[in-house]
């Protein structure tokens, strides 16, 4: 199974990076984008085929090490 | 006094700090490697140096926090040793647990490399009874990721507890509440993100971080 978890800041939490992206794409003229928000993409294979058992598991990961719960929120997708 | 440094792969300011204790204090001094699972015995301070443990990977001081040298200091932190983190060290202490808090990247999305004046705001802990009336100190930061985030319930209480112990006079990144370091509610642990190993000789431009060592000494 292949496990992808996604990790954001937390609403709330000041994202510089995201802001600072932003403003480049109002630069290029794309005045549209707003809320801009980076995030990372952690990926990888898991052993098992029980899919409920992985996302606990992933879940666990996540709350131990992939994620800080402080400040990051995280979803994950196993399949 | 006898003091240990932990030496993470990335750590930079671990021979900084342990010369800044040996000429403050006098203290005997070990290097301690982040894989080692044990402690010397009698440790009055432990220290966590500045750096970029494991290249700031995934989040700053998160693989550091999973060492095995942390199980040690956790249950040092746990009977009532001295713990000082600075910089990188007090990301690890976030990371682990061991404080309140996460620091996220600086609010002008620059490394700040700079002198800052900073407020002794308690100086009853271990780490700044030397301090005595003394407010008005300066020390200097270097760090991308200092910008110090709690919730507001975390904040209060950090406030209410007297566990704020040095506010910056002039935010260089963004800090909540201008918050520079902090203690535990035991008041065993600290973390800052200000460096007292680089100011603790005239030389270097402020010698204001010696008394922080001084302290663990005195309380020793």
């Amino acid at each position: 199974m292949r496990a992808t978890v996604h990790v954001f800041l937390k609403p709330g939490v000041l994202d510089v990076q995201g802001k600072a992206i932003e403003g480049a794409l109002h630069g290029l003229g794309f005045a549209g984008a707003s809320g801009v928000r980076v995030g990372k993409t952690i990926t990888f294979d898991l052993a098992g085929d029980d899919p409920a058992r992985a996302e606990t598991e992933v879940k666990s990961m996540c709350e131990r090490l992939l994620a800080n719960t402080v400040i990051e929120s995280y979803r994950v997708e196993v399949g | 006094m006898k003091a240990a440094v932990i030496v993470f792969p990335g750590s930079n300011c671990d021979r900084d700090c342990k010369t800044a204790i040996e000429r403050t204090t006098g203290a005997e001094v070990a290097m301690v490697w982040h894989g080692d699972s044990t402690l010397p015995d009698g440790l009055d301070l432990i220290v966590l140096p500045g750096g970029f443990s494991y290249g700031d990977y995934l989040r700053c001081g998160a693989m550091a926090a999973q060492s095995p040298v942390m199980r040690a200091i956790k249950a040092e932190a746990g009977r009532g040793t001295g713990v000082l983190g600075v910089c990188n060290g007090f990301q690890i202490l976030c990371e682990a647990g061991l404080l309140p808090g996460a620091l996220l990247r600086n609010a002008g999305l620059k490394y700040v490399c700079t002198a800052v004046a900073l407020d002794v705001v308690n100086s009853q802990t271990r780490f700044t009874a030397a301090y005595r009336d003394r407010r008005d100190i300066t020390m200097t930061v270097g760090n991308g990721e200092g910008n110090y985030f709690a919730d507001e319930t975390t904040l209060d209480r950090l406030e209410g507890e007297g566990q704020v112990v040095f506010r910056y006079r002039d935010n260089p990144n963004g800090s909540a509440r201008d918050i520079a370091g902090i203690v535990n509610a035991r008041g065993n642990v600290l973390g800052m993100m200000p460096h007292p190993d680089r100011a603790f000789e005239e030389e270097l431009g402020s010698s204001d971080g010696a008394l922080l060592f001084q302290s663990v000494l005195a309380s020793a």
